[in-house]
């Protein structure tokens, strides 16, 4: 197989083989092509960013990649086999974590629950066992809630813990949402626009629990953002899209200087 | 006609002070069942937003099935479990059948589901067990039959045993749901379910393992109180009603809310009954009990649309 051997990043990380790769996928909804025949792969332990302006498609293709869009042409590689049509919940179940771009949090439930659940997908006792909360049930919630604990120590939530997640600022909604999907100690981090609607210090925060996450886990991250310049320096490698159509793929110094990506972003003299 | 509005019941209720007991007792035992069928109202509603206007006919069917399994010749506690088998089917079928395929359609389009399913399941019942009423099989469960009379006050409080054994077994299935919900993962799915469907998806949770069982609990829920009031009143499909005084208790304690399920079942339980007593029988001839808990319901609805318990909906702009 090619490209088994992965590369080694600027501050000397090393990233693996492809862990998912997207083959030729195109997407339309009735007679509107949201994504058009679009190909890049994911690296194992990388930060790849997907960027584009408003309506670059970027969101849908976030969608495909964890099964709640179905696209009518191309494959979804995933650690090496072909995955077929799932449903979203079980592509979670293969270790596909994500956030959402307007937040998707159980609002009337506390925090420490709404992280809970992201443990979902590492449930294996019956229901019944759960119901008369015996053996291997018992031993489960226990092993899940430490780990839970882990995760909200480690993104600094500690103090919100009992918290009902309706009552939470939307900075510490986004970092919630961001615990439940660690929680599931995920193969892949989908993040749809983690810093949208935030302020520049709140940014700053999302961009260190990224970086540590990546780091501190060795998780891959698959993100989308329309701001340029956070994503430019967080990501290992980057896909502008443009129109449902990819326009640049690289390094974020390849990007910067593609003139494709320019155009797009500032708009060309016609 | 004041002085006996505002003053005689209360003469009255301090006057004979057992017989008051004994009023709560009684109003405690309808209002403990009240608030399991609302359970199983509220478990629907919170993971799905579909109200189930077939909990009363579950009622009735799993009472129906027992009683038909015993006359067949099922021991009596097999029979129990079978009839668990049954209502675990009738879940399976309804998500595969009814709710599966109308994911996404208004919430009117699938209220007017579950009336169909009633309709569906007394036509089934008539056909399987005979419309005719039957005999719970109390003695045959072990469910013990007798009285326990105390004499607070010098007075006479009369506790019937099967009246004890509903209000210990309701409490314990309503402690065992609550633990469920709450410390389980299942019991968060759930939960997760009915605040945010995408994000429930995001996480893993099957949208059809959870209808599939918050169905199958509204059928545990449904046998339990089926066999309670079977044993008070008969097997009949009159039983049915006794699940609509749950649509009070729901509006009372709010939709989504499980503590208000609990709470507005065991006041309107008490209520209705003292209403009846002190009010009802000697100011209005009685029979109140069939509309008192609706009246209460609207008056508290007129102040708090969302109920006591119910989500404030407010939605920030």
């Amino acid at each position: 197989m090619k490209d088994t051997d992965g590369y080694m990043t600027e501050d000397g990380r090393q990233i693996g083989g492809v862990l998912m790769e997207m083959k030729n996928i195109t997407l339309r909804f009735g007679g509107v092509v949201a994504i058009q025949d679009i190909s890049f792969d994911v690296r194992e332990g990388e930060i790849r960013a997907i960027i584009g302006p408003n309506g670059a498609g970027k969101s849908s293709m976030l969608n495909v990649i964890s099964g709640f869009y179905h696209p009518q042409e191309g494959e979804v590689w995933y650690k090496g086999e072909r995955r077929p049509a799932m449903k979203p919940y079980e592509v979670a179940r293969l270790g596909v974590a994500r956030t959402f771009q307007n937040i998707a949090l159980f609002e009337g439930m506390s925090v420490l629950d709404n992280v809970m659940t992201g443990r979902l997908t590492h449930m294996h006792a019956g229901i019944g066992a759960q119901a008369l909360w015996w053996g291997t049930a018992r031993d489960e919630e226990i092993a899940n809630r430490r780990k839970v604990e882990e995760v909200i120590d480690f993104l600094e939530i500690q103090h919100i813990r009992k918290t009902p997640v309706g009552t939470l600022p939307y900075g510490l909604k986004k970092r919630v949402e961001l615990a439940r999907a660690l929680a599931a100690q995920p193969s892949i981090l989908l993040l749809d626009e983690p810093m949208a609607g935030m302020n520049v210090e709140e940014k700053e925060d999302m961009s260190r629990f990224i970086l540590d996450v990546n780091d501190e886990f060795g998780t891959t991250i698959a993100l989308i953002e329309h701001d340029m310049g956070v994503v430019m320096d967080i990501s290992d490698r980057v896909v502008v899209m443009d129109y449902g159509k990819k326009i640049g793929d690289g390094t974020p110094e390849e990007v910067r200087s593609n003139q494709d990506v320019i155009d797009a972003y500032l708009g060309v003299a016609h | 006609m004041l002085t006996e509005i505002f003053i005689t019941p209360f003469a009255d209720m301090v006057a004979a002070p057992d017989f008051l007991m004994q009023v709560l007792w009684e109003g405690l035992v309808s209002g403990i069942l009240y608030a399991l069928i609302a359970l199983g109202f509220v478990l629907i509603f919170r993971s799905s937003r579909i109200f189930n206007f077939a909990q009363g006919i579950m009622v009735v069917f799993a009472a129906l099935t027992l009683v038909g399994l015993y006359a067949m010749g099922v021991p009596a506690w097999i029979a129990v479990g079978l009839t668990l088998v049954v209502m675990f089917i009738l879940a399976v079928s309804i998500e595969r059948i009814v709710l599966r395929p109308l994911v996404g359609q208004p919430d009117i389009i699938l209220f007017m589901a579950t009336i169909g399913i009633t309709l569906f399941l007394i036509g089934l019942g008539e056909i399987i067990f005979g419309g005719e009423n039957k005999v719970m099989i109390t003695e045959e469960l072990g469910i013990p039959t007798g009285d326990t009379v105390l004499e607070p006050w010098d007075g006479l409080l009369i506790l019937q045993h099967l009246d004890i054994t509903v209000v210990v077994v309701a409490t314990l299935l309503v402690a065992a749901l609550l633990a469920f919900l709450n410390y389980t993962q299942m019991g968060r799915a759930i939960r997760a379910l009915g605040d945010d469907h995408q994000a429930a998806l995001s996480v893993g949770i099957s949208l059809q393992t959870v209808w599939v069982l918050v169905w199958f609990i509204a059928g545990i829920i449904a046998l339990v109180t089926g066999i309670a009031w079977g044993a008070r009143a008969g097997v009949s499909f009159a039983l049915e009603v006794i699940a609509y005084k749950a649509l009070p208790v729901l509006m009372l304690g709010g939709l989504e809310s499980i503590t208000g399920a609990i709470i507005g079942g065991l006041m309107i339980g008490i209520l209705e009954k003292l209403f009846e007593i002190y009010w009802g029988q000697p100011l209005l001839g009685g029979n109140t009990e069939t509309w008192f808990a609706f009246v209460l319901a609207l008056v508290v609805l007129l102040f708090r649309p969302q109920g006591l318990f119910g989500e404030r909906i407010i939605e920030r702009v």
